[in-house]
């Protein structure tokens, strides 16, 4: 895995799509490819409840890559230092392997180019001390990124808050 | 070469503080700005889209004079003296003829508007008007008849509520960032959301308790939830007793609706009423019961929303932390506002207005905005004179204003439509020339005075230069202002003038706006005194349940509820409302935000739909009395049996706006345009429908 964690805090969620538009605008891409998608699950009515849920699907920066596996031409690598999957549009030729290997969907087809995209978690942005595109644009928040020590503790704080009632 | 610039988004109205990041004259980055709380780097998904817009190859970018029927979209380009001349020529041509009156000017209120305001002040026009009328006219005059102040000099403390009522205000999916935050905090917290809408929205997913309210029925709710808070005595007695006049007056008026009643009115069962009641009345003051945005629903709106002001001023949570507040100005500190150009001395209009507001015959709406609908009827039926000319300045009249047919029908009959906009508009698409005004990150803005707990000036900056032949709306105006010979009035020759002369006596410079885009009077937010320093601005000086404001001018303020009318037989309500990803009609073509919601469709219930025969996804035909259109069905459970919903801003008709073109149907082809007459919205879900599988 990438010793990176993007982290969805789905209560604080609206499923607005700032994230997924955010990271268009930051690789440039036109219609098409959505590296970072959100997944909307309802609303339905759950015991009389309306609920809906905004499910996040960049990539999970797997520990041994299918993605990485199938490419022919060593485009779509894993970073050594921090475990990061991405392509080297310089090598991509555009067979798609890479999206049809990958179970979650994370290599996305980018027409303009011919290529594909897909999430580095903004490599680039990482780089120059910056967190990604989505999580910082985030209208509520609710994305957090940092390395695994840093996991946010939201969920078990919101559980203790709700035991004492407060 | 790498710059910072702050900023103020403009995808919608609410100015959010943003900070873009340009790199070899190229907007590379846009997010919040890290110096305001609440930001700290988000953004909507609108804000998030704003590069697509600057880089828009769809929007127009340069002077076009129509070279063909109105509406036929041929164009011919031109430049901006032959542009100007031509709209100088022309408006000078009806200002000779009818007079200055005879012009109106309606925009989308901006920072721009008071050199609007300046424009037709100059020309001896009364007819400036504003979209607030389409969009909240009522809830102004029902904020006025209470506290004698205007719903835009309150604002919402959300970040400390502890509980928050929402009427079909659909929070999560109109967002103003600032706001969604604070109140998710709130959440956080442990405050409590109820949401009350006929349909499901992302808002009513999130909320501690949903209600699926009849459609309309939210003033039988209200007078219900007053009564319980009444008769238990739930409310904040000591605050109520200091800041309230005509309380006896409300007890008696309320005495009729019990719960009882409003569980036939609304569907929500009475046990639910009184519950709600008395679980807000332990959290008062931090109680939000909240007035809403978009205030111009049904023809009791001005009622609708003084009766939640009126559950706020029971619960003693105007101002109060975690309720509404007053917004405070640079006065409040003893210093000064930002000049505006309308503090000049202007040549003595005694004309009406063309709406006209301010007479007997339309005494409340608030005259610094006037009635936007009654323009096509005051143009077809030259009343109370004709008018002949229209400026829209980044404003859509012909698609806002209901009954868009009769809109077409009345601009017709002028005799030059004019349009500074960014993109093609349908009013731009029927105008006789655009000239199109450069984006908000291309130009530098007015002063943007903004008060709150903390008084603060912000200014929106360019991020880069102007990418087509485009100009600021209000270099726009001073230019045409020079042709026809009113120029003396506006004193620069650039948008840093008109700032710079803006600024002198405040105390800040221009450039004290660099580091963060806004400079604050005070870092102490100023809460009055409630036990003795509220400044209610009504001639009592409290907050008037009997109001002199509406006595005075002959309506009641109590009038009879009337029962809400259920929909003839096989008939609909129509419901409207909004999406995160698109404002209002001004967003539908920017490339990302199409990409995810491309045309609207028509909410309709299961069951009714069953009986229908219509299926999810069907093609069907929507019809009322003023128009009919085609749209695909959304067969749903989230919405209640008596409304169908569809999304605002759709059925675009201006072809070189080609991604939004055709695509869905714009609700204004199907509402009749009827008004509140008392507070001067129109009732945008006033109207009933049928509709048919084609």
């Amino acid at each position: 895995m990438s010793k990176y964690y993007l982290f969805q805090d789905r209560k604080r969620c609206i499923g607005c799509y700032s994230c997924t538009i955010a990271c268009k605008s930051n690789k440039n891409l036109l219609t098409g490819p959505k590296p970072v998608d959100i997944i909307p699950i309802g609303p339905t009515f759950i015991d009389g409840t309306p609920r809906a849920a905004f499910v996040l699907m960049p990539c999970f920066h797997c520990e041994d890559p299918w993605c990485v596996a199938v490419c022919p031409t060593g485009a779509v690598q894993k970073r050594t230092k921090d475990g990061i999957v991405f392509v080297d549009h310089a090598l991509c030729i555009g067979c798609k392997s890479c999206m049809s290997a990958c179970p979650w969907g994370a290599p996305q087809w980018n027409p303009e180019t011919g290529k594909v995209v897909k999430c580095d978690y903004c490599k680039d942005r990482l780089d120059a001390g910056l967190k990604p595109a989505c999580a910082t644009i985030c209208t509520t928040h609710c994305l957090q990124f940092g390395e695994a020590n840093e996991t946010p503790d939201v969920r078990r704080e919101r559980y203790a808050r709700e035991m004492v009632g407060l | 070469m790498e710059k910072e610039v702050y900023s103020l988004c403009f995808m919608c109205s609410s100015r959010c503080p943003i900070k873009v990041l340009v790199k070899d004259g190229q907007v590379k980055w846009i997010e919040g700005s890290p110096h305001v709380a609440g930001m700290e780097g988000s953004l909507c998904p609108r804000g998030a889209a704003g590069i697509a817009l600057l880089y828009d190859s769809q929007r127009v970018q340069s002077p076009l004079i129509r070279d063909g029927e109105r509406g036929s979209g041929k164009w011919r380009k031109a430049g901006w003296d032959e542009a100007l001349d031509y709209v100088a020529e022309k408006l000078k041509a009806v200002i000779d003829q009818y007079g200055g009156h005879s012009v109106a000017l309606g925009e989308r209120a901006q920072l721009a508007t008071p050199v609007s305001k300046t424009f037709m002040k100059a020309i001896q026009s009364p007819n400036h008007f504003t979209h607030e009328s389409v969009c909240k006219g009522s809830l102004n005059t029902a904020s006025r008849s209470l506290f004698g102040v205007s719903d835009a000099q309150i604002g919402i403390d959300y970040k400390n509520t502890k509980h928050i009522i929402l009427y079909g205000r659909n929070i999560f999916e109109t967002i103003e960032v600032k706001g969604v935050n604070g109140l998710m905090d709130a959440v956080e917290r442990g405050a409590k959301i109820t949401y009350i809408d006929p349909r499901v929205t992302v808002t009513a997913t999130k909320a501690h308790r949903y209600w699926r309210i009849r459609p309309g029925a939210d003033l039988a709710l209200n007078y219900a939830l007053i009564h319980v808070i009444l008769k238990e005595r739930l409310y904040d007695a000591e605050y109520v007793d200091r800041w309230v006049l005509g309380l006896a007056e409300l007890q008696d008026f309320v005495r009729s609706f019990t719960p009882e009643w409003a569980e036939k009115e609304t569907g929500i069962p009475s046990a639910e009423i009184v519950s709600l009641s008395r679980e807000v009345s332990r959290d008062k003051p931090a109680v939000i019961f909240h007035f809403g945005w978009r205030a111009s629903s049904h023809l009791n709106e001005t009622y609708m929303r003084r009766s939640i002001l009126i559950l706020n001023a029971l619960m003693g949570s105007v101002e109060a932390a975690g309720g509404l507040f007053f917004k405070k100005g640079p006065g409040e500190v003893g210093a000064k506002p930002a000049r505006a150009l309308t503090a000049q001395e202007f040549p003595r209009v005694d004309l009406p207005r063309f709406d006209q507001v301010g007479t007997p015959k339309f005494p409340l709406p608030d005259p610094g905005h006037g009635v936007a609908q009654m323009l096509p009827s005051a143009i077809l039926n030259e009343d109370p004179y004709p008018l002949k000319g229209l400026i829209a300045f980044r404003y859509d009249p012909l698609f806002s204003i209901p009954d868009i047919r009769t809109t077409k029908k009345a601009f017709d009959k002028l005799d030059l439509i004019v349009t500074i906009d960014i993109n093609y508009s349908e009013t731009a698409w029927y105008s006789d020339v655009i000239l199109p005004e450069s984006t908000y990150l291309e130009r530098l803005d007015c002063i943007q005075q903004a008060n709150g707990l903390k008084p603060q000036m912000f200014l929106r900056q360019p991020a880069v230069t102007p990418r087509h032949n485009t100009r600021e709306g209000a270099v726009i105006l001073k230019e045409i202002a020079e042709r026809i010979g009113t120029g003396a009035y506006f004193p620069y020759e650039t948008m840093e003038e008109l700032v710079r002369w803006q600024l002198e006596g405040t105390g800040f410079s221009l450039e004290d706006f660099a580091a963060k885009g806004f400079v604050t009077y005070t870092d102490r937010p100023i809460f009055w005194d409630r036990k003795d320093g509220i400044k209610f601005k009504t001639p009592s000086g409290k907050i008037e349940f009997a109001s002199s404001l509406l006595e005075n001018a002959g309506f009641e303020s109590f009038p009879e509820c009337e029962p809400v009318a259920p929909p003839p037989e096989n008939q609909f309500r129509l419901t409207i409302g909004r999406c995160a990803l698109h404002t209002h009609i001004s967003t539908q073509n920017n490339p990302y935000l199409n990409e995810r919601v491309s045309e609207n469709v028509l909410w309709i219930n299961t069951e009714r739909a069953a009986a229908l025969g219509i299926k999810n996804k069907d093609l069907v035909e929507i019809s009322s009395n003023c128009g009919s259109g085609k749209i695909k069905a959304y067969v749903t459970d989230l919405i209640h049996p008596e409304a169908v919903f569809m999304l605002h801003g759709f059925g675009h008709q201006a072809a070189l706006a080609a991604r939004s073109f055709d695509k869905g149907l714009a609700d204004g082809i199907l509402q009749e345009n009827v008004t509140d007459m008392v507070g001067g919205s129109p009732a945008l879900q006033h109207s009933f429908v049928s509709v048919k599988r084609v």
